[in-house]
């Protein structure tokens, strides 16, 4: 009975001693991380958004898109990006399930009228070397000017315009299907996304 | 049983990757760089050192019955630990190294020094066997790395090495490059002892 007392006390002291350890860290660590976090958005932001002057972080709509396999609701953010107060653009993140291996997260920015400012890819695991190009500039740079209008949002093989990447059609496709349904889901809901643009300065 | 030999062992003759063929999970999933390779290696040096402090300071005090239950818990503080000062401080290595941090808890080089040097020696020794058999981790991930970040992407440490009309070999990056570049230094490490004897 005394031995069984004596592994779980120094179990429990063992195990106590770490929590309190973890504890302090994660104070001291709590804040930093947030900033980090913070930071890689919104370096992102400031790569797709036209130009602006506020902080788009915190500038932001929640609007429903759907539900999910459990019947909640999936919101999407919009970051809205501000030249002096007056709106410049919105960004946003969708996110292609078809990818060659996982999701990829693509931000992507348009000014009011619903045209590409530029597109980001925030992650993804294609394959190093060949889908892994749709990170590189020349792609990313194709999107800047395009709207639902003026352009056939297919890859080239598929008789769009789209260059896509020697050796990887899957992922250029992935990423131009998501930027092109995430456009059609601006232009649906455009007014709620500008809604109170003009009142609600930074 | 000098502390210089047990720190020394780590690097060569007792080699976690090439001679114990110990933590080869991360050793091969990491490494599509030099600087990954690195990162990976100096987070498993820390808690290594740090566990076999702990363990070989609790030694007389953990009973045997719950010795492994106690490791693991010692061993994923501090790899709980290493996870939010890297996201704190090294964001950028935080996202290229991902899930391959918490892991580091079941790396089994780190519980294998635990429970068959930490737990029967005393401090100093334990301190050297850690730091010299972390720091031989590191430097065989570090070149495990540089060899598929030379012929994969024709870079080391990020700067182009043979200039931009190379064609970057992207097999070494993909994991069965992970697999020849391992068996093809094994194998030159071997070639090597063979001579020396």
């Amino acid at each position: 009975m005394n031995s069984m007392l004596r592994l779980v006390l120094v179990l429990t002291l063992i195990t106590a001693g770490a929590g309190l350890i973890l504890s302090l860290v994660e104070t001291v660590t709590r804040e930093p991380i947030a900033e980090q976090r913070r930071l890689a958005t919104l370096r992102a932001l400031k790569a797709v958004l036209p130009p602006a002057n506020n902080s788009p972080d915190g500038d932001t709509v929640q609007l429903v898109t759907g539900q999910d396999k459990r019947g909640r609701d999936v919101a999407r953010t919009f970051f809205r990006g501000r030249q002096d107060g007056e709106l410049s653009g919105v960004a946003f993140k969708v996110v292609a399930p078809d990818g060659y291996s996982g999701n990829i997260t693509v931000m992507v920015g348009v000014n009011p009228q619903g045209t590409v400012s530029g597109i980001e890819i925030l992650s993804h695991n294609e394959t190093p070397g060949l889908g892994d190009k749709i990170t590189l500039p020349v792609f990313k740079g194709i999107f800047v000017g395009k709207n639902l209008d003026n352009a056939d949002w297919r890859v080239k093989k598929d008789g769009g315009e789209f260059d896509q990447i020697t050796g990887a059609t899957i992922s250029p496709r992935a990423v131009v299907g998501a930027v092109h349904n995430g456009l059609e889901f601006f232009r649906e809901h455009g007014s709620e996304i500008l809604a109170n643009a003009e009142g609600g300065g930074p | 049983m000098t502390l210089n030999k047990e720190f020394r062992k780590g690097f060569w003759r007792e080699n976690a990757v090439f001679r114990l063929l110990l933590g080869l999970c991360p050793a091969l999933a990491v490494t599509t760089s030099a600087e990954n390779g690195l990162g990976m290696g100096l987070a498993t040096t820390f808690v290594l050192v740090c566990s076999n402090i702990v363990v070989s300071s609790l030694r007389k005090v953990i009973p045997a019955k719950v010795r492994i239950p106690s490791f693991i818990v010692v061993i994923a503080s501090f790899v709980t630990v290493v996870q939010l000062c890297m996201e704190a401080y090294f964001y950028d290595l935080y996202k290229a190294l991902g899930i391959f941090i918490p892991l580091i808890v079941v790396n089994c080089l780190i519980l294998g020094r635990a429970e068959a040097f930490a737990s029967r020696n005393r401090l100093f020794p334990a301190v050297a066997d850690g730091v010299g058999m972390g720091l031989g981790f590191t430097l065989a991930l570090f070149v495990l790395g540089a060899v598929r970040e030379l012929f994969g992407s024709g870079t080391l440490l990020g700067y182009a090495v043979f200039g931009s009309g190379y064609q970057p070999l992207i097999l070494m990056i993909l994991p069965p490059g992970a697999f020849i570049a391992m068996g093809l230094l094994l194998a030159a490490m071997n070639l090597i002892d063979t001579n020396r004897n």
